[in-house]
Formats: C-alpha cells, sequence, structure tokens
C-alpha cells in the first residue's frame, strides 16, 4: 500500500489516560492473608470467606492451561496487587455528588452517562453500575429500577442485602474448580455486579457495567451474576478499558447468568482494554470465563465485539438444559500489532430441541494471531437438537494469522450440526474500487471490515453497535501499510 | 481536459505502454480498440493511478494537474472516474452506504457540504430508475451476488451520481446481452455534456452502434497506431485488427 497510508498510521488509545487519584492498595502478593484482608474489607460473612479459602486451595493445586493458540511469557502471581480502591470510596458515598469529582471526570472522559439528569434527557436510555479497579463506584437508577423489583447492585453489596440469593447462585454455572483463572478469580474477586430480574419483569432499561483499571500493577477480578427469574428479560451491556502502561496487567473475570423457564438474557460486550503498542509492549491480559444456565424455554444471547487485550482467552458459553431452551453467540474479535486471540464459546445441548446458533467473525491485521475455539456437544439427551455454526475469517495483511479449532461431539442420532468456515482477505481490487470512488484507503479498509462484522452489529443494542463500529475503526488504525 | 504524451508504464517489469499520446477535449467521446494484450486495460489502470502499474515515462495532465503524482482516491475526487471491467464485491456494505461514502468525499473535496440524507436517498432511487435497477439493490452489498449485467448497471449509476469530468469505461460492454448493453449505452448518452468527456475501452464494434464516439483510436503494441472518425470503427469489425497489426493501413 502507498506510503501516503502510512501517515495516518499512529493510532492513539483514547482510553490510556490515567486517573490521579489516592488509592489504597494492597503490596504485591498472594495467600490466605490476602484472600481474607479482601474478604474483611468487604465485610463479608463466614460462609463467603470459607468459600474463597477453598477456591484459593483449589487454584494452588492447578496448572494454567497451555493449550490456547497464545503465547506470552510466565506469569508471576506474586508480583500482581490483588486489591486496589480509590480512597475516597472508604466512607462509601451515598449518592453521585459524594463520589470524588475526579472520579467522575474519568467517566465524563470515557463517554459513559452517569448523570441521571442527563440520561433522562434522552441521551441514552442505560443504567450503569462502574467498576474502578477493585470497587464499585457508582450505580445509577437504582430507584427506578426498584420500583419494578429489579435488583442492579454491586455484588459486594448484594453479598449483605440478597445473602440467599448469592448463596443459592453464586458458583452455580461456574463453580469454584473449573478452570485455573475461575478458581483464583473466586479467591480473589473484589467487586462485579448483580442483578435480579423478577418473575415475568421486563426489565424497563438496560443495565450496564463499564469496567476500568487504573492502578499500576494491579490485577482485576470482578464478578458478575445476572439472574433472570421465570419469564424475565434483560438487556445487559458491559465495557472496559484500561490506561496504557509498558507492564501486562490481569484481568480475570467470571460472569454467571442464570435463566430460568421462559427467560431471556441478551448479554453484550464491547471489550477494549489496552492492547499494548505497536511494538506489542504492555497490555492487558484478559483471561475470562463465561458462562450461562439455559432453563426451559429460556434464551441466552452473547454478543461480543473484542477489539482490546494484548490476549484475549474467553469462551461465553451456553448449557441448554431445559428443553426447548435457545443459545447465540455473535462474535467479532478483532486483532491488529501483536495482539492475541482465542476465543469462541461453547454450546451444551441437554435439554430436548434445544438450539444453538453461532456467528464468528475473526479480523487479523498487523503481526496478530487470531483463533476460533468452539465446542458444540450434543449430549445423550438432546433429542432433536440443532446447532448452526458460521465461523468467517478475514486477513489484512501478510504477516497476521487466523485460526479455527471447532470441537463437535454429537451423542444423539437425532441432532442436526452444520459447520460453515470462510477465510478472506482485504483485496487489493476491493481496496482499489474504494480509492478509485474517492475514499480514503483508511476509511475503506474500516469500511469493508464493518461489512464482514454487519450480521454481528445487527445484534447489538443501538448506541452500542455504532460504538463498535467506532471502535474497529480506531482499533484498524495503521493496519493498511 | 485529458492531454496524455509518450506515456510509458510497465506492470511486474514488463513493458505493456510504449510511448502512448491522447487529447481529449471537452465534450468529446474516444473509442480506444484494439486486440487483446494490447494494453487497453491499462491504460485506464494507469491514469487512475492503480497500484502495481508504474509509469516509466511521459506525462498526463487532467485539467492542466499533473494526476500522475496523485494517489488514486485524489484523482476520483479530482474527477476521473473508472467503469470496471470486472466488478469486485464487497460484502455487507450496501449499496447506499458506499455510495455516500463516495459522494461525501468528493464533495469535500469540491468544498461542497455533505449532501443530506432524504436529498442523497431521492437522488440515488431516481438514478436507479435511470439504469433499470430495482431499489433494493441500494440495500444490498456492493455488486453482492449482482449478475454481471447487474454489476455494469451498477457501475453506471454510481457514474451517474458522482457526475466526474472524465469517464473512463474500461470493456463496459464485455459480458452483457443486448438489453443490458444498450441500457448501460443510455446511461451513458444521458451523461453526456459539453463538460464532460469519454474513453469508451472496448473490444468489439458493437457498443459504438449505440454510444457514438467523436473519435475512434487503435491501439496496438501500447501505442496508438491509427486514429479516425467513428467509421474506422466499422472498418476495424470487417477487416479485424491484423489489418492494422500487419502494417497493411
Amino acid at each position: 500500500m502507498s506510503q501516503e497510508v502510512e501517515k495516518y498510521i499512529k493510532s492513539e488509545y483514547e482510553a490510556g489516560f490515567v486517573t490521579d487519584i489516592d488509592a489504597e492498595t494492597l503490596p504485591p502478593g498472594l495467600n490466605e492473608d490476602v484472600v481474607r484482608f479482601i474478604s474483611n474489607k468487604k465485610g463479608e460473612p463466614e460462609w463467603l470467606l470459607e468459600w474463597r479459602l477453598k477456591a484459593f486451595r483449589i487454584w494452588q493445586e492447578m496448572e494454567e492451561p497451555q493449550w490456547a493458540h497464545v503465547h506470552y511469557p510466565e506469569i508471576d502471581f506474586q508480583a500482581i496487587s490483588y486489591f486496589s480502591a480509590p480512597k475516597s470510596m472508604e466512607d462509601k458515598p451515598q449518592s453521585l455528588d459524594e463520589v470524588d469529582p475526579e472520579l467522575l471526570r474519568t467517566y465524563e472522559k470515557l463517554g459513559i452517562p452517569l448523570h441521571e439528569q442527563a440520561v433522562l434527557a434522552g441521551v441514552a436510555n442505560v443504567a450503569v453500575d462502574i467498576i474502578f479497579d477493585s470497587v464499585s463506584v457508582a450505580t445509577t437508577f437504582r430507584e427506578k429500577l426498584a420500583e419494578s423489583g429489579v435488583i442492579f447492585m454491586p455484588i459486594s453489596e448484594a453479598v449483605h442485602k440478597h445473602p440467599e440469593l448469592i448463596k443459592k447462585y453464586l458458583g452455580s454455572v461456574v463453580p469454584q474448580k473449573d478452570n485455573y483463572y475461575s478458581a483464583l478469580n473466586c479467591a480473589v474477586f473484589s467487586d462485579g455486579s448483580f442483578v435480579y430480574i423478577p418473575k415475568g419483569v421486563r426489565c424497563p432499561m438496560e443495565l450496564s457495567t463499564y469496567f476500568r483499571i487504573n492502578e499500576q500493577n494491579t490485577g482485576q477480578f470482578e464478578r458478575t451474576l445476572i439472574i433472570a427469574d421465570e419469564g424475565s428479560h434483560v438487556s445487559y451491556l458491559e465495557g472496559c478499558t484500561a490506561p496504557m502502561r509498558d507492564e501486562n496487567q490481569l484481568h480475570a473475570a467470571v460472569v454467571e447468568l442464570v435463566v430460568l423457564d421462559d427467560a431471556e438474557i441478551k448479554y453484550s460486550t464491547v471489550q477494549n482494554w489496552y492492547p499494548g503498542d505497536s511494538e506489542g509492549k504492555g497490555g492487558i491480559y484478559n483471561f475470562v470465563t463465561k458462562r450461562a444456565v439455559a432453563h426451559t424455554n429460556a434464551k441466552i444471547s452473547w454478543t461480543q465485539v473484542e477489539t482490546g487485550s494484548a490476549i484475549t482467552w474467553k469462551y461465553p458459553s451456553v448449557i441448554l438444559k431445559g428443553d426447548n431452551a435457545i443459545g447465540e453467540f455473535y462474535s467479532v474479535a478483532l486483532t491488529n500489532n501483536y495482539q492475541q486471540a482465542d476465543t469462541g464459546t461453547k454450546m451444551i445441548h441437554l435439554g430436548k430441541n434445544t438450539k444453538s446458533t453461532i456467528i464468528s467473525k475473526g479480523i487479523s491485521a498487523g503481526k496478530s494471531q487470531n483463533a476460533y475455539r468452539g465446542l458444540v456437544r450434543m449430549n445423550p439427551s438432546a433429542q432433536g437438537a440443532r446447532n448452526f455454526t458460521q465461523c468467517d475469517s478475514l486477513l489484512i495483511g501478510d504477516k497476521c494469522g487466523a485460526h479455527t479449532f471447532p470441537y463437535i461431539e454429537s451423542k444423539h442420532p437425532s441432532a442436526v450440526i452444520e459447520h460453515e468456515a470462510t477465510t478472506s482477505t482485504v483485496s487489493d481490487d476491493q481496496m482499489f474500487l474504494c480509492q478509485q470512488r474517492g475514499i480514503d484507503p483508511e476509511k475503506a479498509v474500516s469500511m469493508i471490515v464493518n461489512g464482514f462484522c454487519k450480521e454481528v452489529f445487527k445484534e447489538l443494542p443501538m448506541e452500542f453497535a455504532v460504538e463498535a463500529g467506532k471502535l474497529l475503526e480506531v482499533s484498524l488504525e495503521g493496519s493498511v501499510g | 481536459m485529458l492531454t496524455i504524451k509518450n506515456l510509458q508504464a510497465k506492470v511486474e517489469e514488463k513493458d505493456i505502454l510504449k510511448g502512448l499520446s491522447l487529447d481529449v477535449k471537452p465534450g468529446e467521446i474516444h473509442a480506444i480498440m484494439g486486440p487483446n494484450g494490447a494494453g487497453k486495460s491499462t491504460l485506464g489502470n494507469v491514469l487512475s493511478g492503480r497500484e502495481g502499474y508504474t509509469v516509466t515515462g511521459g506525462e498526463v495532465l487532467f485539467n492542466g494537474k499533473n494526476i500522475l503524482e496523485l494517489d488514486a482516491e485524489e484523482r476520483a475526487r479530482e474527477g476521473l472516474f473508472l467503469a470496471f471491467q470486472y466488478p469486485v464485491e464487497i460484502p455487507g456494505v450496501s449499496n447506499l452506504e458506499f455510495l455516500k461514502a463516495s459522494m461525501d468525499a468528493i464533495r469535500l473535496h469540491r468544498g461542497e457540504e455533505a449532501m443530506d440524507s432524504m436529498t442523497f436517498l431521492k437522488l440515488a432511487r431516481e438514478k436507479c430508475k435511470a439504469v433499470n435497477l430495482d431499489q433494493n439493490f441500494l440495500k444490498r452489498g456492493v455488486n453482492e451476488g449482482f449478475s454481471g449485467g447487474e454489476k455494469k448497471r451498477n457501475e453506471i449509476l454510481q457514474m451517474m451520481m458522482l457526475e466526474p469530468k472524465l469517464c473512463i469505461l474500461d470493456e463496459t460492454d464485455s459480458g452483457l446481452d443486448i438489453d443490458a448493453l444498450q441500457v448501460v449505452a443510455e446511461g451513458v448518452n444521458s451523461q453526456r455534456s459539453p463538460d464532460r468527456s469519454f474513453i469508451i475501452v472496448t473490444h468489439y464494434q458493437r457498443l459504438l452502434d449505440y454510444i457514438v464516439p467523436d473519435f475512434v483510436h487503435v491501439l496496438a503494441d501500447g501505442k496508438i497506431v491509427k486514429s479516425g472518425g467513428k467509421e474506422l470503427a466499422l472498418e476495424l469489425e470487417e477487416k479485424g485488427y491484423s489489418w492494422i497489426e500487419n502494417g497493411e493501413a
């Protein structure tokens, strides 16, 4: 591509600033005392401390998974700090007015709507929980949501206010021993969002959590638990950013969704953690476990747009437990420069006539490696189950890689599984057509890539779809050259 | 409008254009004919600035500007339009979105404001009708799943929307049935104006029955070897290109 284009290169990670704030941060290191410290800090009941300690002991016995198609130096878990909170949060502000203005400005700069006034004026119909390092800073619209019985609060608070729900569902979808990173999360999780939608209620607004890592050398281990009771419906969004730092930072989250009979959860993610610089220095290690259980006639839809992180290791999955349950996974994963992604889904069919759809769009640019890894399993009980998988890869340039690892296991003769896969490139002919019509090369690439992702973007809530499109454009900067 | 002087160009180390000269004045239609491999398509690609074509000599002035120094998109914004022989598909990018991005870029270059969406949509629908394409084509991906004829009509639609100063049609007639050929020709004829010029590259005479050129040039071995009026095309049709190539003319 022409040298002209190289002028456009140098992309800026817009969310890369640091908030200068007094924080209480634990010194690096991990042992039982750290687990006790976190639990004590949250004033947790004894059972939860025991639960954490059990997870910690399990974690110590486990080995880091090596099967993913990603490469990175060994992580020193003793060099990470497991808790950091702004000091101003110690006296637990009761409303937004009491929150440190410096914190609020951080979210203003990131374009997150926190002031209910502005939101009500029609900017967006979204309630937000914001997590800054290890604590929830604020949750908007709680009163309004409470009117319809919807509970939306930091999980650390739900432990106290709704212990029966926490006790019943925490770890019910992703148990402590599930995998290395989920075990670690169970031991040291600090905060996250908790949502409960009562029977038959359609949540009146979009719920959203915004995760921000700010402190240096700090890991973020958040935990999200969403319970959609029978016949209810909720759409939930999450966004993530972090400052630009030269060293890698660990983010190991767990998300559990419980979708009871006839209920529906639509869960959308726009992941824009700092991806590292163009030389591959720095960036977030995003090792996340997300799983949902769908009961009879329930529906779960995961939509993710993954553009950030140095390494992404993430497989939002659905256990289709009840008959007629539906699981969907729509994914756009974009890697540029030296980013690595190993992402996909697992659809475990247990119930009769369960259905799953997987649409995965992987885009690799620069020197990045992008892998789709997916499992479709039809258990012996899954009579009449169906799956459709479409897995498309788009390559930009000739130094990147795209890989597909589909695993298919069918144990019922009546199950139907379809798998389609394509690999294409942004061709010179397409680029020339755009340029010959006056469109500059950067815009052309982003248009072509957006077109490639269209099937997934149409699944996103509208405000997010626009943001996702813009994000792709920014993430692709410098990929033409 | 366009002055080409002694243009030489190569593709992958192979000399294709070997001293081509041509002068196109505003409002004129020039047909360029010639045997396969003469350099017909190369001419369109070189003029529009495609990567992989290296100019080794000569000059090209477009409205007084040396366009060889410009990137492809800048040449397009200056008003140079190439209708492709094989229009490529861009899946998922709607025709409408593509046209809007293109028009916005060109209008910005001209110092005009972007056209508002309603006016734009109305115009696009009107032009769609003019080239006999259903309006659904505007919503479909650029050339995605279009038949050969539909792709060519889509090229003409783009040309009508963008109102270029110079249109180069690269074997637009290839693969068209007679009905589609007429639609394309009508489209071109409707765009004829005293300040717009056309270069029509074609292998066959039949397109020129519908788009009547002011001049016909024969391109052979990278040079224009013979020029004449529209009757030259008929003569070529009758005698074949060997008549020129063998130096009998």
